[in-house]
Parts: C-alpha cells; sequence; structure tokens
C-alpha cells in the first residue's frame, strides 16, 4: 500500500478497497520503524491521524468526500498547526503550541486529508541540507551518510522512504526544489502569491512560497488543487482564479518550446549531472519539444542578490522573536535587553545568527541603499531576463542543484559553498516564478532533479511537461533499497 | 565597504539583540566578512534607472473596509506566552 500514490490512493478509498484508518496505520507503522533511522519527523501526530482518518471514512460513507479525502500527508514544521507543537525546526519555538491553523492546514483539514505529524527542517528553514535544525540532521534515504538537501529535507527524505505519500515543503530559494532533486522526488514551488502564507512562519516574505512534495506530477496537481488560492489573511496574496491543475496534464507535449540557459551548463555544474540532464533533455526532443539555448545574463547576480534580501527580510521577521509573547525565554533576565539578549543568543542557532547579523548590517543605517535597495534593483535585472527570456520559449529547464547529496558534515564549516548549492533555483524565487525539480535519473548513484521554470502562474503548464516526462521515463518510481 | 573587525560584529549584534557567544565572534567575523565579499559583486552592475523590486509581481498592498473582522482571542493568544497577569505580557523593570 506505501508504493502507491495519492491518486492512486483516492482509487482504492473510493472503491473500497481499504479505509483511511487502515492506510493511515500502515504508514504510522512504517513511521515507528523507519523514521529513527531518517529523522524526517519532529513530531508525529498518530492520535490526530487516526481520528482524522476515522472522519475521513465516515465522510466518504456519507457521500462527503472532499478532494483528499483520507489520504495521509505530513506537514512541514512551518505551518502552524492548532494544538500541536510547531517549531520551525527551532529550539526558540520548542515550547510553542500553534493556537492557529495556517491557511494551507485549514486547507488540507477541509479537504479530509489526514496529518501523520510534522516534518524535519533547517532552522526557520535556513539551510540547504537539513543540518541547521535543531532537532538533529535529517538522513537521505539512497545514502544514509549524505544529507537530504534543505530546508525541507525532512519532507523529500519522508516522501522518499515512503514514510508519507506526500508532503508539503515551502521554498525560499531551493527549498523545495533541492531537496527534491537530492532525494528523487517531485517538488513544485508555485508562483509567488499562488499559496497563502498566512500561518506559514516567515523567513524572507517577498520570496517565501509553499508547495508540493509528491511522487508524481499528477500527485503534485491533486495536492496544489487544495492548496492554491487568494487569502485575505495573506497581504501578499495574488486574487486570480485557481484552474483545475489536473486538467491539461495529458496535453501533448509537440511543438513545446524549451529554453536551456547556458549560463546553468557552464562551470560549476557537476559533469555526471551535466549528462543526465541532457538525457532527460533528449527525452523531451522525443515528445516532439523543440530545444532552444538561450541566456540568462545576470544569472550570477542570482546568489549576492538573494544573500541580501533574505537575510534582510529574516532580520525583520525574526525580531518578533523576542522571548516575550510566546516560545523561548532565558532564565532570570536582569534587566528588558538581557531578556531579549540571551533568549535569542541561547534560542537561536549559528545560521539563522549568521543571517539576522548580516540583515541586520544590510539595513542599518547608512547602508540600506547601497545594499537592500541595490539588491532590489539587481533583482528586477533577473526579472527582467526571465522576462525576455519567456518571450521566446514555454517552459526553462536545466539541472535543479548543481551536484547530488553531498555528505553530512561536509560543507558545514563553509557557508558560501553551501550557500551555491541553491545557484540554479534562487533567482526563480527572486523572479516570483513557478518552479519545479522532478526525477531525471542518476549521478554516483544518488537522485539528479531537473528543473522546469515556467512563466507567472504556468503551473499547469510545468505540470503537464513534468507529467508527460513521468509517462516516459520511470525515474520517479525507484525506491531506495533500505525501504524498499 | 570594507570587511567587518570584531567591534563592527558586536555593535550589529547589540542592534539585532542577539546575544553571541564569546568564542564565536571570530567566526563570525571571518564569515560576514566573506558574505560581504560575495555580495560585492553587485556595486559593479549598473542599476541607473532601475526600480527597485519588492514584490515579484509588482503587486500593491491591498486596501479593505474599516470593519471589525477578528475577534479579540487573547486569552488563547495569551496561554503561550512565558510570563502574564491581568491580561498583560511581563518583562524585567523598565522603569525605577
Amino acid at each position: 500500500m506505501y508504493n502507491k500514490t495519492i491518486a492512486e490512493l483516492s482509487a482504492g478509498l473510493k472503491a473500497g478497497e481499504f479505509s483511511s484508518v487502515e492506510l493511515t496505520q500502515t504508514y504510522l507503522d512504517r513511521i515507528k520503524t523507519l523514521n529513527e533511522q531518517l529523522n524526517c519527523f519532529i513530531t508525529v501526530t498518530p492520535e490526530i491521524a487516526l481520528e482524522q482518518a476515522k472522519e475521513a471514512d465516515a465522510q466518504r460513507a456519507s457521500g462527503h468526500a472532499g478532494l483528499l479525502n483520507g489520504i495521509p500527508l505530513s506537514q512541514k514544521d512551518i505551518f502552524c498547526t492548532k494544538g500541536v507543537k510547531t517549531s520551525c525546526g527551532s529550539k526558540m519555538l520548542e515550547p510553542f503550541i500553534s493556537p492557529y491553523d495556517a491557511t494551507t492546514i485549514t486547507k488540507f483539514n477541509d479537504s479530509g486529508a489526514v496529518m501523520l505529524g510534522k516534518t524535519n527542517m533547517d532552522e526557520f528553514a535556513m539551510g540547504s541540507s537539513n543540518e541547521t535544525s535543531w532537532y538533529g540532521p535529517v538522513k537521505n534515504p539512497w545514502n544514509l551518510d549524505a544529507v537530504p538537501g534543505g530546508s525541507s529535507g525532512g519532507s523529500a527524505a519522508a516522501v522518499a522512504a515512503r514514510l508519507t505519500p506526500a508532503a508539503t515543503g515551502t521554498d525560499t530559494g531551493g527549498s523545495i526544489r533541492q531537496p527534491a532533486s537530492f532525494c528523487g522526488i517531485t517538488g513544485l514551488k508555485p508562483t509567488y502569491g499562488r499559496v497563502s502564507r498566512y500561518g506559514m512562519i516567515a523567513f524572507a516574505s517577498s520570496l517565501d512560497q509553499a508547495g508540493p512534495m509528491t511522487r508524481t506530477a499528477e500527485d503534485a496537481a491533486l495536492m496544489l488543487n487544495v492548496m492554491a488560492g487568494f487569502d485575505q489573511r495573506d497581504s501578499t496574496s495574488i486574487d486570480r482564479a485557481v484552474p483545475d491543475y489536473s486538467t491539461d496534464l495529458n496535453d501533448s507535449l509537440d511543438g513545446l518550446k524549451i529554453g536551456l540557459p547556458k549560463e546553468f551548463f557552464a562551470e560549476g555544474l557537476d559533469d555526471e549531472v551535466a549528462k543526465v540532464i541532457e538525457s532527460a533533455v533528449k527525452e523531451y526532443e522525443k515528445m516532439g519539444a523543440v530545444i532552444k539555448e538561450i541566456s540568462l545574463p545576470t544569472s550570477h547576480l542570482a546568489v549576492p542578490t538573494y544573500y541580501i534580501i533574505a537575510p534582510s527580510e529574516c532580520s525583520s521577521n525574526l525580531s518578533r522573536m523576542d522571548g516575550v509573547r510566546y516560545g523561548y525565554r532565558c532564565d532570570d533576565p536582569k534587566d528588558l535587553n538581557d531578556l531579549y539578549i540571551r533568549s535569542r543568543g541561547e534560542g537561536f542557532g549559528t545560521e539563522v545568527k549568521r543571517r539576522i547579523l548580516v540583515g541586520t548590517y544590510a539595513l542599518s543605517e547608512g547602508f540600506y541603499d547601497a545594499y537592500y535597495v541595490k539588491a532590489q534593483k539587481t533583482r528586477r535585472l533577473i526579472s527582467n531576463d526571465f522576462n525576455r527570456a519567456f518571450e521566446q520559449v514555454d517552459v526553462i529547464m536545466g539541472p535543479a542543484a548543481p551536484s547530488t547529496a553531498f555528505n553530512i558534515g561536509e560543507l558545514t564549516d563553509d557557508p558560501i559553498t553551501m550557500y551555491l548549492s541553491d545557484i540554479y533555483t534562487i533567482a526563480v524565487n527572486l523572479a516570483g516564478l513557478p518552479g519545479m525539480s522532478i526525477p531525471a535519473g542518476f549521478a554516483n548513484n544518488m537522485p539528479v532533479g531537473l528543473q522546469l521554470i515556467g512563466k507567472h502562474f504556468a503551473e499547469s503548464k510545468l505540470l503537464n511537461a513534468a507529467h508527460q516526462f513521468q509517462k516516459q521515463t520511470d525515474w520517479h518510481l525507484k525506491t531506495p533499497d533500505l525501504f524498499k | 565597504m570594507s570587511k567587518l573587525d570584531k567591534s563592527d560584529v558586536e555593535k550589529i549584534a547589540f542592534l539585532a539583540r542577539l546575544g553571541v557567544d564569546k568564542q564565536d565572534i571570530p567566526e563570525y567575523v571571518t564569515n560576514l566578512s566573506n558574505i560581504l565579499d560575495m555580495v560585492e559583486q553587485l556595486d559593479s552592475v549598473d542599476t541607473e534607472g532601475v526600480k527597485p523590486m519588492a514584490h515579484p509581481l509588482d503587486a500593491v498592498q491591498r486596501l479593505r473596509a474599516d470593519e471589525v473582522t477578528e475577534v479579540n482571542d487573547r486569552e488563547n493568544l495569551q496561554a503561550h506566552a512565558p510570563e502574564t497577569a491581568d491580561g498583560l505580557y511581563l518583562v524585567p523593570k523598565v522603569i525605577d
């Protein structure tokens, strides 16, 4: 049962082959026996899961099955879940039991989905390896010495190891697509503003976006059908009709214009990864797509631009973690400054501190124009590059990451090299575009993800292109040996 | 924009009200200087006349009618605070 996709499980539930309670118990049992090796979950919620599963079965029996009725899912621990610990991977929020649900959680609850638990992540989503989590690193199911990627590493590893049929992730600079690539699963970061950010603990508000992490593109469409939509409670949410993302999955790709940015295949890309991406592109040619080399001349500015904008916004967002209203407070503060300084000093880990310091500096008096405003300008140049490219092509493709998963501990002392593992994904966030990573093969025995980038709100086109690839290939069906 | 030294890091940490262990400061000095070196690449980019981009779709802040839409949820929200009394958040004494 645990090898089935959401689409297959929904069919099974509908046909009465098994109940949601049986299905949920299967996954809870797998989590119980296998999670210890991987550390995918910060919190497992068996009581809630079984209660929701029972309710889902009752709703189906009464003819009121929602879109994801009875389907077990796992939620990244960045989403506020009422009555359940919501830690965001940090010691700072270790004591935080959320008093409300994020909009995404409410939507999944209304669809009849079942929550298995909250997945591990880099602290406050700041990291590319899941090693910054206060709850310990997550292991990659394909090689337990390797990282799963980050920041949505717990979600990616849990889907890859079949501990959950699907999970949510969030992506500020690649945090859905890079772990999807490292773990051999399908991950979609929607257009900025497509999915509500309400109750999703903010890292960099002008970049953050939630999306599905699944086995298949077909499942990603089913998840996005529930997640997408305008939310009054998110001030940057876009009020625009939500299509049925499953409708176009089977469209022909004949004549689809695919752009390959030459900058994505330059120095820094692992040779074996490049070979996998090239053969994936050939697969698209076989399906009738037209391949065109394009240029994104400001690509090299994406990482430096991001490492001003993201830390600046994080330093502002995280100022609310002050030890006064919720979360961690130090013992015996002697005055108000001592309370702030020690609560934050003891509650945050090294990478979060590093980014708060960079952001505070960039936003401080005398530097704001030179750093933050400058980066907002280069951000527009990066976005303009994509606009020009999309005058010529329908979809842009390339690697999701420059390498396969690196080993735990390999890059922890080298933040800049770690930052460069998001070199192909960051520009997409800066431009607010939708992006996906889908399994495209293996290099050095580890999964490689093909990245697909679309125009604003072209999620259906990406899902269509991804689904057609998955009909021709079986990379997305591969299961790590240890978790078969 | 020169590299930072120890006292810069201490000053920034205070601005952020962020406790940093003394022994970790040299590492932060190196890391932060490296990050600032990396972002210095932007200095050479001509951005004359380019409008700063705050929202990737250039959307502006939405306004709504000035009506009460949220209920007062103080008790529920304050249940999660480290220390409260009479509906107030408590902190160490600020004024003698």
